[in-house]
């Protein structure tokens, strides 16, 4: 065989196994979706979203309490991490371009971004649970908070640098001071962008179940009182996964049928948020 | 310092406005901030009788939105560090009890109060090393083909479908993997290793015993799952930076595509590469929900990779809430403490070599 032909072997091969490794990603999504809706839309009804978690062994039954405390602990959250991750990264882009300081939290930002979950919940528990004395829907939505303040500085400062820097310099000799052409001119330059973070961000805590496990824990009932345990989806995905019980397995099915396309709509319409803003960025 | 940036555009304005003012003595250049602010009590008072009271009030909100967003970011600093002084808090009383046993005894017994790390770091360690040995390979396959085989109408949608898959929550792919993947993999491919691979000799012990479905290495299989769409979208990103010159200069001499991308484009991109495999591996060491659901949790060490195991955060997860001692609850924070100082050294590694790469170039992190 000659040198030639080899080198034509070893190419066609590693491409094809490159495109292999593709399709194996591409079948395992597929495999995923299909699963879920497959086992999730079987005796689906709108009984999941108007009925409460139902006791083990009966029928009926839907995970109205989880999907609403879910809701409600991203929304705090989003609510928490949102504004300090806004005010953070603005820090980061307009004020603390060149500093050393924003070097390093910039990169402790980074860190704090693949930190992993289960260790934001338990510093949690150390900092509100304990002192608070029992587990609680805001301590759960505390801990959410902290996940996704990282990913939205992160977003909002990238987006604040698309901003171009002649549009700011334009409105500084106008005579504004740095807050006002942050808010007035690169703020609205940068909306959509940063509205994205802000939606993956959403999707990124509202799945989110390591650290709720010991902050908001779990409630077999109905409650809206933050200061109690409250039932969130995933949690309540986790225990009826792990149950021997048929009905409580068919809504842990259900559950992440509707965690998961929530979360997939969710990316998707960031995506196109995205592209609207710049038809040149639309990658990620 | 920080106070002395926020003056800039204003000593530039006060600047401009002074040099129309005869005789009054300017600094030279206005880059140098220094100049500008010695004596900004002096600038203000010239351009504050024009308009006291509005220059004024733009001060003090200048002031306020400046120590507003300091303040904010200064709390990402805070969070980190009380992050590591409240586990080390909180798992003082099982390291002051065990001392270094702790981290050497592989025992785990609520019942007579006595705990050790090792078979938790152990099952960690090794789930990570078989996700990662899965995911790699295929993670770099799907980087080759969409920068460098796909038609580009087809780079978008796959680019995609793999960034949907990374947004999927772990509680998902546990989920699935204990419902849909251990089945298949007991009643298909787990006898298929045992009569094969367990017949080897050597490594042959790795892969004995029963086909549970559920074990270490259903675990690494599916925290393989996991990231691959994750190291996959980071390869991705780090391949695009490579300047098409090079690539074209390659071709130019006659290699082929795959000589390109292995001499070329892999030397180029070594750094973001192992960057990007190391946030994996961050990600895979820390992960909770999706190896709890599939590892079985049984705390001693199994020759086997079949046999079940734990991890130290599934751990955490399936007995935190149950830990009737103080002595039990403080060991379980000092896994916690143990899976920190890990998985933030490695995350930590991992950042630094991705620095050295274009921020912006790396979407996808």
């Amino acid at each position: 065989m000659s040198r030639r032909t080899f080198r034509k072997i070893i190419n066609g091969f590693a491409l094809g196994m490159s495109g292999v490794a593709t399709l194996v990603g591409l079948l395992l999504l597929g495999a995923l979706l299909w699963s879920l809706l497959k086992n999730g839309l079987a005796q689906f009804s709108l009984d999941v979203f108007t009925r409460m978690t139902p006791p083990p062994a009966t029928g009926g039954g839907g995970l109205l309490n989880a999907i609403y405390g879910s809701a409600i602990m991203t929304l705090i959250g989003i609510l928490i991490g949102g504004p300090v991750g806004v005010l953070a990264g603005t820090y980061l882009a307009e004020y603390g371009r060149n500093t050393r300081l924003s070097t390093v939290i910039r990169f402790v930002n980074d860190v704090l971004l693949s930190a992993p979950s289960i260790i934001i919940g338990l510093f949690v528990y150390e900092l509100v649970v304990v002192p608070m004395g029992n587990f609680s829907a805001i301590s759960g939505a505390i801990s959410l908070a902290i996940i996704a303040m990282p990913v939205i500085v992160r977003t909002t400062e990238d987006m604040l640098n698309l901003v171009p820097q002649s549009i700011k310099d334009a409105s500084t000799a106008m005579g504004a001071y740095p807050w006002r052409t942050t808010v007035s001119i690169a703020y609205p330059a940068a909306r959509s962008g940063m509205l994205t973070g802000l939606l993956l961000a959403v999707a990124r805590i509202s799945g989110e179940t390591a650290p709720l496990l010991f902050t908001a824990l779990n409630n077999q009932f109905w409650s809206t009182n933050l200061k109690e345990p409250m039932a969130n989806l995933p949690v309540v995905i986790f225990q009826f996964a792990l149950s021997p019980y048929a009905n409580w397995q068919r809504l842990a099915w259900q559950g992440a049928l509707v965690i998961t396309f929530a979360i997939l709509i969710l990316s998707i319409l960031a995506r196109i948020v995205v592209a609207r803003l710049n038809p040149a960025r639309v990658r990620k | 310092m920080g106070g002395r940036l926020s003056e800039i555009p204003f000593g530039m304005s006060y600047a401009v406005s002074h040099r129309g003012a005869p005789g009054a003595h300017e600094p030279k250049d206005n880059d140098g901030e220094q100049h500008e602010c010695q004596d900004p009590d002096a600038a203000m008072s010239r351009v504050a009788a024009i308009e006291p009271k509005r220059i004024a009030g733009q001060r003090l909100r200048e002031r306020i939105f400046h120590g507003t967003t300091l303040a904010a970011a200064l709390l990402v600093l805070v969070l980190l560090g009380g992050v590591g002084v409240s586990l080390l808090q909180g798992a003082w009383p099982a390291f002051s009890h065990f001392k270094l046993a702790f981290l050497t005894r592989q025992i785990w017994n609520p019942v007579t109060d006595e705990y050790g790390a090792v078979g938790a770091v152990y099952g960690t360690i090794v789930t990570s090393i078989i996700g990662m040995l899965l995911a790699l390979p295929v993670s770099f396959g799907i980087a080759v083909f969409l920068t460098e085989l796909a038609p580009s109408w087809l780079k978008r949608p796959i680019g995609v479908a793999i960034e949907l898959l990374a947004a999927i929550p772990s509680i998902i792919y546990g989920f699935w993997g204990l419902f849909v993947l251990a089945p298949v993999l007991q009643e298909h491919i787990e006898p298929w290793i045992i009569s094969t691979l367990g017949a080897l000799p050597g490594i042959g012990f790795l892969f004995r015993g029963a086909p549970f479905g559920i074990g270490v290495l259903t675990a690494g299989i599916v925290l393989a799952i996991m990231i691959v769409p994750f190291i996959a979208a980071v390869m991705r990103d780090v391949f695009e930076t490579v300047p098409d010159l090079l690539k074209e200069s390659a071709y130019g001499l006659g290699a082929t595509t795959w000589e390109v991308i292995w001499r070329v484009v892999v030397p180029y991109s070594r750094t973001g590469m192992v960057g990007g495999t190391m946030l994996g591996l961050g990600r895979a060491l820390g992960e909770t929900m999706a190896v709890t659901f599939v590892i079985g949790n049984a705390h001693h060490i199994g020759r086997s990779l079949l046999s079940p195991g734990t991890t130290i955060s599934a751990t955490i997860a399936n007995e935190f809430t149950e830990a009737t001692t103080k002595l039990y609850a403080s060991s379980l924070i000092a896994l916690g403490a143990l899976l920190f100082v890990i998985t933030f050294s490695v995350i930590a590694i991992a950042r630094l070599m991705l620095l050295r790469l274009n921020r912006r170039a790396l979407s996808s992190v």
